[in-house]
């Protein structure tokens, strides 16, 4: 049962750093999606939801072609720095990323749309810089809808397992979480550990969701 | 005169942006309605087909019959009209769960004694129809562009740094990682090695991490590394304590009907069309 403790640190560790990726990254691109306009842009926004949509497997694929010590990415990492992602943790990280960035692109995206460009011209027409635009009105109005796509990125980052398994594997204490635990102790036929995982991930599961509804409705101070 | 020709313009290209939407939505709910029925008809439609004339006979077998199994199927179905084989592949492990849950099963093929054992000791297979109808060997591989000095000359080499990762089936449900864990033990190797141990889910995934060149080594069936002869090099062939073959039996929850149909494929399977099959594949003889 030990095992299932480490399981579970390495669950949150994996979806911390994925959610932490996709802080950065879906609010970024998010916001860039919300205000630039240019020819192509509908083909951009569904090229960067399809991880949302495309089997686990696909992605799971794609990620081993790509990152695989054969694949051009891969290929360069180990040349260069000696670096064999494949089977490593920071391979799940990558995979969970992929996986949740659409539910935090989307939610910021639609955030910052919500944002009225009056109050950022009015900001501006103040002196105030463009980054300080960026994080004092435009950021400040559409933090509450980027948490929930947060919450949301890291609930599907905890489950993620298809393309995980497929470029981290199954090593236990490394790279094994707990739907990847879960699986294996079902094939091996150990139901008590699989009944025990279960348990454990559907407790973590619920304390999300009881977290995000205490966080997203109304507790965020609005400013209007 | 330009402001009406402006407005009008933009008045019919919204029109037009709307009629084109609206057809659209309609083409794309018609080509969804049109989908949903013809895969509902063509699903009712193959079942009533396999009900009035086609027999169907569930096979689970183990990944590393993939391939030969494929190909003895056409040979049976030929020999025995108005059958239909459906095969599911998986390591030897996962398919005695899935039996073990009710999976409605006619014939179970694993890759070990030790598998078939637990299924017959739990009542799943009928023991009496059990036999052996293939023999394997293990073998460890190494990717093919890796530097032939690099290649391990025995079992004791595998402790070296430079074998950082190895692929094995995983022991607890696959066989072929059961033998590995068997042979490694008695050489006394198994402490050392197992920390580099890269669990794989089926004697295949381990041959595909080996291809991929994402390990250094990997310990698979001789059949399975013959599938990719430029990709994988066999480096050494393990003399395992227990020799690897393979059992077939009746799945004891099979349906009536077809238990009889299931005891010829059993037959067949030992039969020479059959064997030779299995041994262009390069199985041995049980």
């Amino acid at each position: 049962m030990e095992g299932a403790w480490v399981a579970l640190a390495l669950t949150l560790k994996v979806a911390g750093w994925a959610t932490f990726l996709n802080l950065f990254l879906g609010v970024g691109i998010g916001f860039a999606m919300a205000r630039w306009r240019f020819p192509g842009r509908d083909l951009v926004d569904a090229a960067l939801t399809l991880p949302m949509v495309m089997p686990p497997t696909v992605l799971g694929y794609y990620l081993l072609v790509l990152l695989g010590s054969q694949g051009p990415l891969g290929a360069w990492l180990l040349q260069h720095f000696g670096i064999r992602l494949i089977f490593t943790w920071q391979a799940a990280v990558i995979a969970a990323t992929v996986v949740s960035f659409p539910l935090v692109f989307k939610a910021a995206r639609a955030a910052f749309e919500t944002v009225d460009p009056q109050l950022e011209d009015a900001a501006r027409s103040l002196g105030v810089s463009d980054t300080a635009v960026f994080f004092r009105v435009s950021l400040l109005l559409a933090w509450r809808g980027i948490l929930a796509g947060l919450l949301l990125s890291f609930a599907r980052a905890l489950g993620e397992f298809g393309a995980t398994l497929m470029v981290a594997g199954s090593i236990p204490g490394k790279t094994q979480t707990l739907s990847i635990a879960v699986y294996e102790a079902v094939q091996a036929g150990q139901d008590d550990t699989a009944n025990f995982l279960v348990l454990i991930t559907s407790i973590t599961c619920i304390a999300v969701l009881l977290a995000a509804g205490r966080l997203v409705p109304g507790r965020v101070p609005q400013r209007q | 005169m330009r402001h009406i020709y402006l407005f009008t313009s933009q008045f019919a290209s919204r029109r037009v942006a709307s009629a084109v939407f609206r057809f659209l939505a309609k083409t794309l709910a018609m080509a969804f309605a049109a989908s949903l029925s013809l895969g509902l008809g063509l699903g009712l439609a193959a079942q009533a087909a396999q009900a009035t004339q086609t027999a169907v006979l569930t096979v689970s077998a183990a990944s590393s019959l993939t391939n030969a199994l494929k190909d003895v199927a056409p040979l049976f179905e030929a020999a025995h009209p108005g059958t239909r084989l459906q095969f599911n592949f998986a390591a030897s492990g996962a398919l005695l769960q899935q039996i073990d849950k009710g999976a409605p099963v006619d014939v179970f093929a694993s890759a070990d004694q030790d598998t078939m054992d637990q299924a017959q000791a739990r009542g799943l297979v009928r023991a009496a129809q059990r036999r052996n109808f293939a023999s394997n060997r293990l073998v460890v591989v190494v990717p093919s562009g890796s530097a032939s000095a690099k290649a391990p000359r025995a079992l004791l080499d595998l402790t070296e740094a430079r074998f950082q990762r190895i692929a094995i089936g995983l022991p607890a449900s696959v066989p072929v990682g059961r033998y590995t864990q068997g042979v490694l033990e008695a050489a006394g190797l198994w402490a050392a090695i197992k920390p580099k141990m890269i669990g794989a889910h089926n004697a295949r995934q381990a041959l595909d991490y080996v291809a991929r060149g994402e390990v250094d080594a990997g310990f698979v069936y001789a059949t399975d590394a013959a599938l990719m002869p430029g990709r994988v090099t066999v480096a050494l062939t393990v003399v395992t304590a227990k020799p690897i073959v393979y059992p077939v039996a009746l799945v004891a929850a099979s349906a009536s009907a077809n238990a009889a149909l299931a005891q010829r494929f059993v037959d067949f399977l030992g039969a020479a069309d059959a064997q030779a099959v299995l041994a262009r594949h390069g199985f041995g003889k049980p």
